[in-house]
């Protein structure tokens, strides 16, 4: 009996293994990547079948199921997200001029960074938080859900050839010193002063599926979500309302918006074009 | 078979091509249209949206991530993210650059060939590089329509002849001028 199947190569077939991969991780592994936005996963999932010389996701779940090495290598290119130093310098400008001044009126503050990644936005808030004579009042807490890659924002190096660009940025977003005095070069990589790291406390958090662990003046998940999909948006936007206290900031990436999330009425915009919001109520 | 998205990639001359293509469009034309065009990180904030808009009566705007996509919009990618459909609504990500690129031509036009394949047109227009081809190519073999801007008519033309050699060729190679044209036939003839 011949089955009524489409074309191999349809776009529908593709789709149907990558939900069977997903479950299978997330049976396999606990890490629930089912709510991610689909185009960019697929993307994403392509470059790690690509790494391992695979054609179909179908065999890269076989490689994924049978070889944890496999998993970590996947589990990298589903949670790094890229970013720069000073990314949106207009941001950052935006946070000295807005959020500054609520933090000063606090004895401590709790910042934290969601979805760290390898920690640019961390260092670039540190260097922030330096200049402005906040350090020793604050605490940052940067958490991403991959271990591997908090690892790699503690050690606060990055590539060498990217100072120009973080300079330029740096500048641009208001910096009141000369960027080259935080790092040393060290080979190709450039040393970002330790003592920045000092009030930053580096933790393994999983948006989609861990609950709220402080109460936070800011929140900063800026282009992380942008990898969920809709219904895994709303629920870390709860998560994040349930997090800040009453006057928190949540600050979100240049193209996200708290529009259309659960909790868009208990936040008034703080400074709109920099998706800059506060929570009201 | 009608038409339910046009993507557009463009580079160097993208500016003047993507002017003249709006000029010439009929506001019958309606389906989206996404357009990736090559720009720098510091580009002004809203600039290219504007100067578009001038070409034009439907909206220009950049959407946000997750923006339904709606018709009679054109719809520009924002700078320094890659711009991606899925399921009547954009999504955006910040992954590495593709062919030097973010926006990418490429990174669009597959999210366009898997989530729309046979109703989506794909023009590559004016441009320096090599993105795009691939692009193309995925949309050819998902079904849709492909249109390259003739490569003589091209303020550059190594990048429709990059997407014309590595998609086999397309379904249409035009001076930018009648691809207007073009698309009445494909979106508005069709319907008649």
């Amino acid at each position: 009996m011949a089955l009524p199947v489409g074309r191999p190569d349809e776009p529908d077939l593709e789709q149907i293994e990558v939900g069977l991969l997903l479950e299978g991780i997330y049976r396999r592994y606990g890490f629930d990547f089912r709510e991610y936005a689909p185009a960019s996963l697929r993307r994403r999932l392509r470059r790690r079948m690509d790494g391992e010389g695979v054609e179909t996701v179908s065999a890269l779940q076989e490689l994924v199921l049978h070889d944890p090495q496999v998993m970590e290598r996947l589990l990298l290119d589903l949670s790094i997200n890229v970013t720069a130093m000073f990314r949106d310098p207009s941001f950052f400008l935006a946070f000295r001029q807005h959020v500054v001044p609520l933090l000063r009126t606090y004895p401590f503050s709790r910042l934290w960074v969601a979805g760290c990644s390898t920690g640019e936005e961390v260092y670039s808030l540190a260097i922030l938080l330096a200049e402005e004579g906040l350090s020793e009042r604050t605490r940052v807490y940067a958490t991403d859900i991959n271990e591997a890659v908090i690892d790699l924002a503690r050690l606060g190096v990055f590539p060498l050839d990217k100072m120009q660009e973080y300079t330029h940025n740096y500048i641009r977003a208001g910096g009141t010193t000369a960027f080259s005095k935080y790092y040393v070069a060290r080979y190709d990589g450039a040393q970002f002063a330790r003592s920045l790291a000092d009030s930053v406390v580096f933790a393994q958090h999983n948006l989609a599926s861990d609950a709220a662990f402080n109460e936070f003046h800011v929140i900063t998940c800026r282009n992380v979500m942008i990898y969920f999909d809709r219904p895994l948006q709303d629920h870390v936007h709860r998560l994040f309302y349930e997090s800040l206290a009453i006057f928190g900031i949540l600050a979100l990436g240049q193209k996200e918006t708290i529009r259309q999330s659960p909790h868009e009425r208990a936040f008034e915009e703080l400074a709109a074009e920099e998706r800059l919001y506060r929570k009201v109520r | 078979m009608s038409y339910e998205l046009i993507a557009i990639g463009a580079s160097w001359g993208g500016l003047h091509a993507m002017s003249a293509l709006l000029d010439g469009l009929a506001p019958e034309v309606d389906p989206p249209i996404v357009l990736a065009q090559h720009r720098g990180v510091d580009s002004l904030r809203g600039g290219l949206e504007a100067l578009l808009q001038k070409h034009v009566e439907r909206p220009v705007r950049e959407p946000d991530d997750k923006e339904p996509i709606e018709r009679a919009h054109v719809y520009v990618a924002p700078a320094d993210y890659h711009l991606l459909v899925e399921n009547g609504a954009f999504s955006l990500s910040t992954d590495e650059r593709v062919q030097f690129a973010r926006p990418s031509i490429d990174v669009l036009f597959e999210s366009v060939a898997a989530a729309y394949a046979e109703r989506a047109i794909g023009i590559v227009l004016t441009g320096a590089n090599e993105d795009g081809a691939r692009g193309l190519a995925a949309i050819k073999a998902a079904g849709g329509m492909t249109v390259v801007q003739d490569p003589a008519s091209a303020e550059r033309r190594f990048m429709p002849e990059a997407a014309l050699a590595l998609a086999g060729g397309a379904d249409a190679i035009l001076p930018v001028g009648e691809i207007p044209g073009l698309l009445y036939e494909l979106c508005v003839g069709a319907r008649a």
